[in-house]
């Protein structure tokens, strides 16, 4: 089982960064950008596999992204590795303060409570005037272990750091949610109180995945961040946050490699829209989103479930 | 002393306003259980089909009888309510009874997307004022302070729009049908309820409640899109404050909220974009799933 997980990581390395070489410009950035997010969506899948969803991830997409920033610009700081993990590591020390607590709600009170403290970020950071308040900041492009590459040269560089990481992250959930605290995600999700009978801790399997849910978006903040050269508090906004729960129910909580396809689609059909529809691309969005709610309820990826279902 | 009043009043006629936009949100999710996102959009529908009609009775020659708008502004609720209550109920919210709650949220928050760019399309991007209602009622003096005779209308609004919807549910038969349906669906239906009757009923209040509020609202701001974002989620957290589902708890949350918010403008104005959101993260912190919630048994 193990090797054809290790083939797969491979193979959608491979397809994913021939991108770089077929893809013009325009649509790097936006494979970029999807990926990012879906970084971000992937952590809410985690959350949404135990029954709750996060409304509120735009704060370690947020924070991920002031803490690259703010590193940066004070501290001079510019190798994409080093800004990765310091923004990984401060989104997993919140996401470690916050856990417990979130981990004692479900259904609408998990979602409010997390979009409530990301708000409180999206307030605190606007009022900010000495980082930019409502203006946000600029943040300069990143080095690579001391290469400082421009143009289409940093494009492709930044793009081919967003499928390693997403391939490597990817692959990680795919083997946690394989794994026994993963698979009592699973049966919480069915049923709670069962799952404390029968000994296991749900209060501990929702804490870890709303930590692996920070730190993933925390990660997925970073290269937004890196890839638009700006940040501000809109990142923390809870249309934002809303953005990653309407990827995460389109790709749905069976399948990994869903939750980017959803997340590219999604970016395709916003700019698609937004370019053909200009006037009108949230119907366009709404109508789409309606469409695949009635269609495919589980998600995207049940439709691979549903052939495997039949195969086998 | 002086400045403990002024929050008080400013709070009063800011909770107000807030729970006429949040008790429609909480009586839809009593009764069908969903989150309704959509409730943001149809309070600017309301705002805007209020500036439409009063727009229109001027022009016909209200001058003749001013106070003529208000009732422009309660019909254009009502218009609005009868229009988009059984389009979006019967049309699309029927099929999702029962399913996941979450999920619920994502189809409102489509219909939510959707409405926005229907609004742009019939009333177009620029922005709508009716300032006449607003300076209609004159002004009040407490203390050395004024105040716009037309913010304690809304205040007395709201006190009317709660008694009404609190004696409706608690003290009519129809009221009592309700409860029942909330209670228990199956068994209502069986007892020869029309739930779907029910169903519609009160999604229609809700809307009813959500385009008044926006209608009630417009006259105090300029009507531009966008209006019903931010309205939204001030709206969700006071139900959720109160408790998902309750009249009262809409009520206290609305004045926690508006108290907060008039305080921190007053003390300490940089707070004022997050208090709602910190009011809201302290009470879950204490009553997880707010002050009014009702108790439910766990499926084993």
């Amino acid at each position: 089982m193990r090797y054809n997980l290790i083939l797969a990581a491979v193979v959608a390395f491979v397809v994913l960064a021939a991108g770089s070489v077929v893809l013009p410009d325009w649509a790097m950035f936006l494979f970029a950008m999807a990926l990012a997010k879906g970084l971000v969506c992937l952590g809410i899948v985690g959350m949404m596999r135990g029954g709750v969803v996060s409304f509120g991830q735009g704060l370690y997409y947020c924070l991920g992204a002031y803490t690259a920033t703010l590193v940066a610009n004070n501290f001079g700081v510019s190798d994409i590795f080093l800004l990765t993990l310091l923004s990984a590591a401060v989104c997993l020390l919140v996401g470690m303060a916050f856990g417990p607590l979130l981990s004692n709600y479900r259904g609408i009170f998990f979602a409010m409570l997390s979009l409530a403290l990301s708000m409180v970020l999206y307030g605190s950071l606007s009022k900010m005037s000495f980082i930019g308040g409502t203006d946000g900041l600029n943040i300069a492009a990143p080095t690579f272990l001391g290469w400082a590459p421009e143009g289409r040269a940093l494009q492709t560089a930044l793009y081919i750091y967003v499928v390693a990481i997403v391939v490597i992250a990817g692959t990680l959930m795919r083997v946690y949610f394989d794994s026994e605290r993963g698979l009592i995600t699973l049966a919480t999700r069915d049923n709670e109180l069962r799952v404390e009978y029968l000994g296991a801790s749900v209060r501990n399997v929702m804490t870890y995945n709303y930590v692996f849910g920070a730190v993933l978006g925390g990660i997925g903040g970073t290269i937004a961040a890196l890839a638009l050269g700006h940040v501000d508090p809109e990142f923390a906004f809870w249309t934002t946050s809303g953005e990653f729960v309407f990827v995460a129910i389109l790709a749905g909580f069976l399948s990994v490699p869903s939750v980017f396809v959803a997340a590219i689609i999604l970016e395709l059909v916003r700019s698609f829209s937004n370019l053909y529809f200009p006037n009108t691309w949230q119907l366009a969005l709404g109508i789409f989103l309606l469409v695949v709610i009635i269609v495919l309820p589980n998600g995207l990826g049940s439709l691979v479930k549903r052939r495997k279902g039949k195969a086998a | 002393m002086d400045l403990a009043a002024t929050i008080l009043v400013d709070g009063l006629i800011y909770a107000g306003w807030l729970f006429i936009v949040s008790v429609g949100l909480t009586l839809v999710f009593g009764v069908l259980n969903i989150l309704n996102i959509a409730h943001g959009s149809l309070y600017a529908i309301g705002a805007y089909a209020a500036a439409s009609m009063v727009g229109a009775y001027f022009a016909l020659g209200g001058e003749a009888f001013p106070y003529g708008s208000y009732v422009a502004m309660i019909l254009a609720a009502v218009l609005v309510a009868l229009v988009l209550g059984p389009l979006l109920e019967r049309g699309l919210l029927r099929f999702f009874y029962g399913r996941d709650e979450v999920l619920n949220v994502l189809v409102t928050y489509a219909v939510f997307l959707i409405l926005e760019d229907v609004m742009k399309l019939i009333w177009g991007v620029n922005p709508y004022f009716v300032y006449e209602p607003y300076t209609l009622l004159g002004d009040v003096e407490i203390g050395p302070l004024f105040y716009v005779g037309y913010d304690f209308a809304v205040i007395a609004a709201a006190i009317i729009v709660g008694l009404a919807v609190w004696l409706t549910l608690n003290r009519t038969r129809v009221g009592k049908v309700v409860l029942a349906v909330i209670h228990d669906s199956e068994m209502s239906q069986t007892m020869g309820v029309n739930v779907q009757r029910i169903y519609l009923g009160a999604f229609m209040a809700g809307t009813f409640l959500a385009a008044l509020g926006g209608a009630l609202t417009a006259p105090m701001i300029s009507v531009t899109p966008g209006l019903g974002v931010n309205v939204i989620i001030v709206a969700f957290a006071v139900v959720i404050i109160g408790g998902l589902g309750s009249v009262p708890g809409a009520a206290i949350g609305a004045l926690m909220v508006g108290i907060s918010r008039a305080a921190s403008v007053h003390l300490l104005p940089e707070a004022e974009l997050f208090i709602i959101y910190f009011v809201m993260a302290i009470v879950l912190l204490f009553r997880p799933e707010g002050l009014f919630a009702k108790t439910q048994a766990r499926k084993i």
